[in-house]
């Protein structure tokens, strides 16, 4: 690892995605593929949707599986968009707030994709003394702006930012990812309302999986046809496949001022076949021969 | 506050009040003064983005709208980030009087002074309150201002402000401290009486920091006396008792009287409650004649 870090910083410009592979390959993907992301991102961004997304994934069910934890079902649905916010949307005036506090461990993968985070800093999650706590922290982890994990907040904080940073003559806009839950809480209409009301710049991304804590989100409160909701209440709105990078992009780019809805259609436990749909993936964790099975369908 | 518009980072937010008292603060903010609707949930998270970016907001509404309704926002938006965003509760205690309970607020500093960072700051009299304002520009963190109705009288002759003020050097062997607006009253009635209490006004919580010619009075005295409008739990009384166990310092009696809630079930103005709870400044007498006779 040390070495590789060495070879990384000396080489930083000539390194190659070969070169890089190659040292990952030889120390096992894992613990390098931090590396590999970086180079990858960096030499050919067309790369990110294959390569990214499946050393991310990998990276996402190890910091899961390690600390023994669940919510994977609901970090598995929304890292794509996540993945397609940092790195082809996100400029670097704009900030990003995770209303689905559930959902930090994508959050921290993403940001070590960015290399805003270190494979140290991964090895910590979970543990006495870390910074990274199961849902995002108030202090101490750069692009976590606010500590999140009760429902609801998220959108209001961000139409607090866009507006505070209009009144400061600040450029950027603000993106916040909700789940499709949240939107149970009147506290995210209130925020919906007062951020059309403004017109700010707050790119709303749900995470539209379809299924909440102990049910499916249409049993529980259904509020389909949700981009309509938003588009009622003057925010323009569009469904996409939440798993299309080209789409998924493509929607986020289509409104740079103003308020704008992505509802962004996923599976709960994507990309894991015997993870997706099922609710006992929104709280259990994985035992090893699990683990073991969802690497085997990332390869 | 209409002179802090000078202040680029200074912006207002209310929960759609203001009708005959923010008009010119609303004309001199321009931008920076935010009607947020009867959303109060969203505005203190707007408050608290607002602040994450540099602006230093003040959120404004009846005192339990804005620290009731919200407290979640407060308590995980606002404090948990130690965010210089100022809570402006208008009606402390039973202020809005027969409006009724919803609009009182009886347990407010209480429960904001259990969570982090924030400073509740509780204007005795109307000439506080500029003082607190600086007070709160100068600090980077969360406030609370519970505003109520002074009542000072013309002759009353004031300290300097500080958060804790001996208002009367007294003769007898009574301690009295009181919390809030209700002082002026309390005041009036006891100065002229023979062997006075000493009386101290707190308007600044939480307070650790109990000075030392109070905690000397206190052990010396043969009562002391907390009045307050707000509830037992989380009060100031209970603060004070547990500083003096703290340092060890045994009271020879100690009283503590507060607001009770609703005991008749019955509606009035905050005189009314303020009497059923014996807040007023003759049960607060009565009190203090009991070792002053």
């Amino acid at each position: 690892m040390v070495q590789a870090q060495r070879i990384w910083n000396r080489n930083r410009e000539a390194m190659s995605i070969r070169h890089a592979a190659l040292i990952a390959k030889v120390d096992g993907i894992d613990e390098h593929c931090s590396y590999v992301l970086r180079i990858a991102f960096y030499m050919n961004q067309s790369l990110m949707s294959q390569t990214v997304l499946k050393v991310a994934t990998r990276r996402l069910l190890r910091l899961h599986f390690e600390a023994g934890i669940g919510h994977i079902g609901g970090n598995l649905s929304c890292l794509d968009a996540m993945l397609c916010i940092y790195h082809n949307v996100m400029q670097t005036d704009d900030i990003f707030i995770l209303s689905k506090g559930h959902s930090a461990g994508a959050l921290y993968i993403t940001l070590w994709s960015r290399g805003e985070l270190t494979e140290e800093d991964l090895l910590t999650y979970h543990k006495d003394g870390t910074r990274l706590s199961v849902h995002p922290p108030s202090h101490g982890v750069p692009g976590v702006v606010f500590a999140t994990g009760s429902l609801g907040h998220g959108v209001g904080l961000a139409a607090g930012i866009s507006l505070g940073k209009r009144l400061r003559r600040e450029a950027g806009r603000v993106f916040c990812l909700t789940s499709d839950g949240e939107w149970d809480e009147g506290s995210s209409w209130e925020s919906l309302i007062f951020t059309a009301q403004h017109q700010l710049n707050v790119t709303i991304i749900v995470d539209a999986n379809g299924m909440q804590g102990f049910g499916k989100t249409v049993e529980i409160a259904d509020l389909e046809p949700l981009a309509e909701k938003f588009r009622s209440f003057r925010v323009p709105a569009e469904d996409v496949d939440g798993h299309d990078h080209a789409a998924v992009t493509s929607a986020l780019m289509s409104r740079k001022m103003g308020p704008l809805a992505v509802v962004a259609r996923t599976v709960k436990g994507n990309a894991v076949s015997f993870m997706q749909n099922h609710w006992q993936w929104h709280y259990l964790p994985m035992n090893t021969e699990q683990y073991q099975q969802a690497l085997s369908e990332l390869v | 506050m209409v002179n802090q518009q000078s202040r680029p980072e200074f912006a207002f937010l209310t929960g759609d009040l203001g009708f005959m008292a923010l008009e010119d603060l609303r004309t001199s903010l321009g931008e920076r003064f935010i009607n947020a609707g009867v959303a109060e949930q969203n505005m203190v998270s707007v408050a608290a983005g607002m602040a994450r970016v540099g602006l230093r907001p003040w959120v404004y509404s009846i005192a339990p709208f804005v620290y009731a309704r919200p407290l979640e926002q407060i308590r995980n938006d606002v404090c948990l980030h130690n965010l210089p965003v100022t809570l402006v509760g208008n009606g402390g205690g039973y202020g809005y009087g027969v409006q009724g309970g919803t609009h009182h607020a009886i347990e407010d500093y209480g429960l904001l002074t259990c969570l982090q960072n924030i400073r509740c700051y509780i204007p005795a009299f109307d000439g506080d309150v500029p003082e607190m304002v600086a007070r709160i520009f100068r600090q980077d963190s969360p406030a609370y201002l519970r505003l109520g109705l002074s009542e000072q009288t013309s002759d009353m002759t004031l300290p300097a402000y500080g958060a804790w003020r001996q208002l009367v050097k007294g003769r007898g062997s009574v301690v009295l401290l009181v919390v809030g607006p209700m002082v002026g009253g309390i005041w009036a009635a006891i100065r002229d009486v023979e062997n006075c209490p000493n009386l101290w006004v707190l308007s600044e919580l939480p307070s650790h920091e109990v000075p030392e010619e109070f905690l000397r009075q206190a052990a010396q005295a043969e009562h002391v006396i907390v009045v307050e409008e707000h509830v037992a739990r989380g009060s100031t009384g209970e603060m004070l008792a547990r500083e003096l166990l703290l340092r060890g310092i045994h009271v020879r009696r100690f009283s503590h009287r507060t607001a009770m809630g609703y005991p008749s079930r019955l509606a009035g103005s905050q005189k009314f409650h303020r009497l059923e709870c014996g807040l007023d400044a003759a049960s607060v007498l009565a009190l203090v004649r009991e070792s002053s006779p």
